[in-house]
């Protein structure tokens, strides 16, 4: 009896931290985009006068409104719409473009015996270790010369080799018994109807957890849309967000640029919440 | 339905060589039993004639058609693998009708023969299911299942029972015989368990080093193993081997101990080594014979393995009906009738008259 009071007290005090913990921590994490979404519904002097409001204002339609239509920033704008779009048809292109590309690749470098097929891979994997940034002069200079400085292909193909879905991929492969091969092949599939009727069905959760990181990947593209993208038209929202922000010699309109961020926050979110069910199964459960 | 011809098949991985050449004859209908120890080389052997690895040399026909060069769709065999290999996505019946689907067969026809392989299996409601929703011998069964409908000339099986239960094994083991007879389909069935290897095969091929060491009914083999490989690999517990001398003209062998075996109608040279291979299920109690120590007692109910040792330390096993056995000394004598000799140095079956 006196045990198991003790025990239920115990069971409570450890709830109660580990409560406190998480509470904690959805503050840190929530507060800046609380007070993006707060900023976003005052009008453009509330925080030009350093005030850093915690309750809503009434400005949000209009504010929302002209961030969607019109853009922000004295110099430049770009309507959000038109941003998101551009953004939207990148983080897509990118994002199924390296599942495509590191899908086709990795099935040959697993399920193929050719000459230099370990050179492929090791070539593949060594790009992992160089970033964009690294070659992105050359590769500035190649699209250049392909004249593919700005339009949606050269914003797009430089980003879609991927040596991590590749590998990813890879790994995945590797755990297909060889059984399901020889299987197949009893059966009279070749290698295209293998790898469409069972290698793509059992990748499918991977696929999915992948997109979402490869979506959220391209959309926080910065520096390469930033470079290769000087038509207005072609702006993605992340570069056009920073844009807004002026050098400090005239006043930023923060509540648009607030509003324009939210804009910017929904797609990755919305792609989250949708694959949430396939992104956890991905990571977590192989289908054998 | 179809013959089967194996010539002198070989196989080298690298500079390793295991197939030295294995022939053989599997007439229509037949069902052959590849049988060894792990790494003896029968999985190989088996891939070689499914398509699944390229012998180096020797010719595989099917059906009087030369098949060597062919890829495994088009040698018109269907193999049940000792996992299963059941794709994990498709249902039973999308399991069972993919070979079918792919060499274009009508729809009617692949219903058909799915809804007949499922109802001679007795899976035929489980027709909607995945395979992570079967049981181990459900998943067989599928297995068996993709094979049937393809009415392959040859059936190949990989040891198919090894990943069931004891007591699952025995039943399908059993069935799968009964399917075969039904069928007709010449089959080849790889192995390493040996009461799996003499209930289902019409013949034996017992593998060793990549050697057919005998190629032979069940029961011949049993009764007269070809060299003491097979001898001591076929029966359980094992047979004795006892080293021995021949004297009067190979008519009688002096065992170790000193004991005198006569060795009706056999010759050989004076002072050539021998071994005298005897099952334990051969000795005898009674005088007069071996008089091994017994050490250890397995009560098995209706009979007992006796584990011992002769005076000169050489292990010795009998099995004895019967459970009221005692550790101590025991007096076991040598049937002259269930003696099998074998060259000390070949290890070859020497043969009564030969």
């Amino acid at each position: 009896m006196d045990l198991a009071e003790k025990t239920r007290r115990r069971q409570r005090r450890d709830a109660i931290i580990t409560h406190l913990c998480l509470i904690l921590g959805v503050l840190i994490f929530a507060f800046p985009i609380y007070l993006t979404v707060i900023g976003s519904t005052h009008d453009v002097n509330t925080i030009g006068r350093g005030d850093v409001p915690l309750l809503p204002g009434g400005e949000a339609v209009a504010n929302y409104a002209q961030a969607w239509e019109a853009g922000g920033g004295r110099y430049m704008g770009t309507p959000a719409g038109r941003m998101l779009a551009n953004s939207l048809v990148m983080a897509l292109l990118i994002a199924f473009g390296k599942i495509a590309i590191s899908l086709t690749s990795a099935y040959a470098v697993v399920f193929f015996r050719f000459p230099g097929r370990m050179v492929c891979f090791w070539l593949i994997f060594i790009t992992l270790m160089l970033p964009v940034e690294v070659r992105i002069i050359p590769t500035f200079q190649v699209m250049v010369d392909l004249q593919l400085i700005n339009t949606m292909t050269g914003l797009v193909v430089p980003l879609i080799a991927s040596a991590t879905a590749t590998l990813l991929f890879r790994q995945f492969f590797l755990t297909i018994p060889d059984e399901y091969v020889e299987a197949a092949k009893i059966d009279g599939a070749g290698p295209l109807r293998f790898f469409k009727d069972v290698v793509l069905p059992l990748s499918v959760t991977n696929i999915a957890a992948l997109f979402v990181i490869l979506f959220i990947y391209g959309w926080n593209q910065y520096l390469w849309p930033l470079l290769i993208v000087n038509d207005r038209s072609l702006e993605t929202i992340v570069v056009g967000l920073t844009k807004m922000i002026g050098g400090g010699d005239s006043q930023n309109e923060w509540n648009v640029i607030m509003a324009t961020a939210v804009y910017a926050l929904l797609p990755p979110v919305a792609v989250v919440l949708l694959m949430q069910r396939w992104f956890v199964k991905g990571l977590t459960e192989t289908e054998k | 339905m179809a013959t089967l011809h194996l010539q002198d098949i070989r196989k080298s991985f690298g500079p390793t060589q295991v197939l030295h050449g294995v022939t053989l004859d599997v007439a229509d209908g037949e069902m052959i039993v590849i049988v060894g120890a792990s790494g003896c080389g029968k999985s190989t052997l088996l891939r070689i004639v499914a398509g699944l690895e390229t012998q180096t040399s020797g010719q595989v026909v099917i059906g009087g058609q030369d098949v060597s060069g062919l890829e495994p769709a088009d040698r018109d065999v269907a193999m049940v693998f000792q996992n299963y290999a059941l794709y994990p996505h498709m249902s039973v019946f999308g399991n069972m009708a993919y070979g079918l689907k792919i060499r274009g067969v009508p729809k009617a026809e692949i219903e058909r023969r799915v809804k007949e392989a499922a109802e001679l299996l007795g899976i035929g409601a489980l027709l909607e299911r995945r395979p992570r929703q079967l049981s181990g011998g459900q998943r067989q069964r599928v297995a068996m299942g993709r094979a049937i409908v393809r009415e392959p000339k040859l059936f190949l099986f990989d040891e198919p029972l090894s990943n069931l239960d004891a007591k699952l094994r025995v039943q399908m083991r059993a069935e799968i015989r009964r399917l075969q007879r039904r069928l007709g389909v010449t089959s080849l069935f790889v192995t390493h368990d040996q009461v799996e290897a003499m209930t289902l095969g019409d013949r034996l091929v017992v593998m060793h080093g990549g050697h057919a060491a005998q190629i032979a009914t069940p029961m011949e083999i049993w009764a007269r193993p070809a060299d003491t490989y097979v001898a001591g690999f076929i029966g359980s517990p094992a047979m004795n081997f006892l080293p021995a001398t021949l004297s009067h003209g190979g008519a009688v062998a002096t065992l170790a101990g000193g004991l005198a075996v006569p060795l009706p109608g056999r010759a050989g040279a004076d002072g050539a080594g021998v071994l005298i291979g005897i099952r334990p299920e051969h000795l005898r109690p009674g005088a007069g014979g071996l008089s091994p120590t017994i050490e250890l007692v397995e009560p098995l109910g209706s009979e007992s393995v006796l584990h011992g040792r002769l005076p000169d330390g050489s292990p010795l096993t009998a099995r004895l009906p019967g459970a009221v056995h005692a550790e101590g000394a025991l007096a076991l004598t040598l049937p002259p009738e269930s003696l099998h000799v074998f060259d000390a140095g070949s290890g070859k079956r020497i043969e009564a008259g030969a």
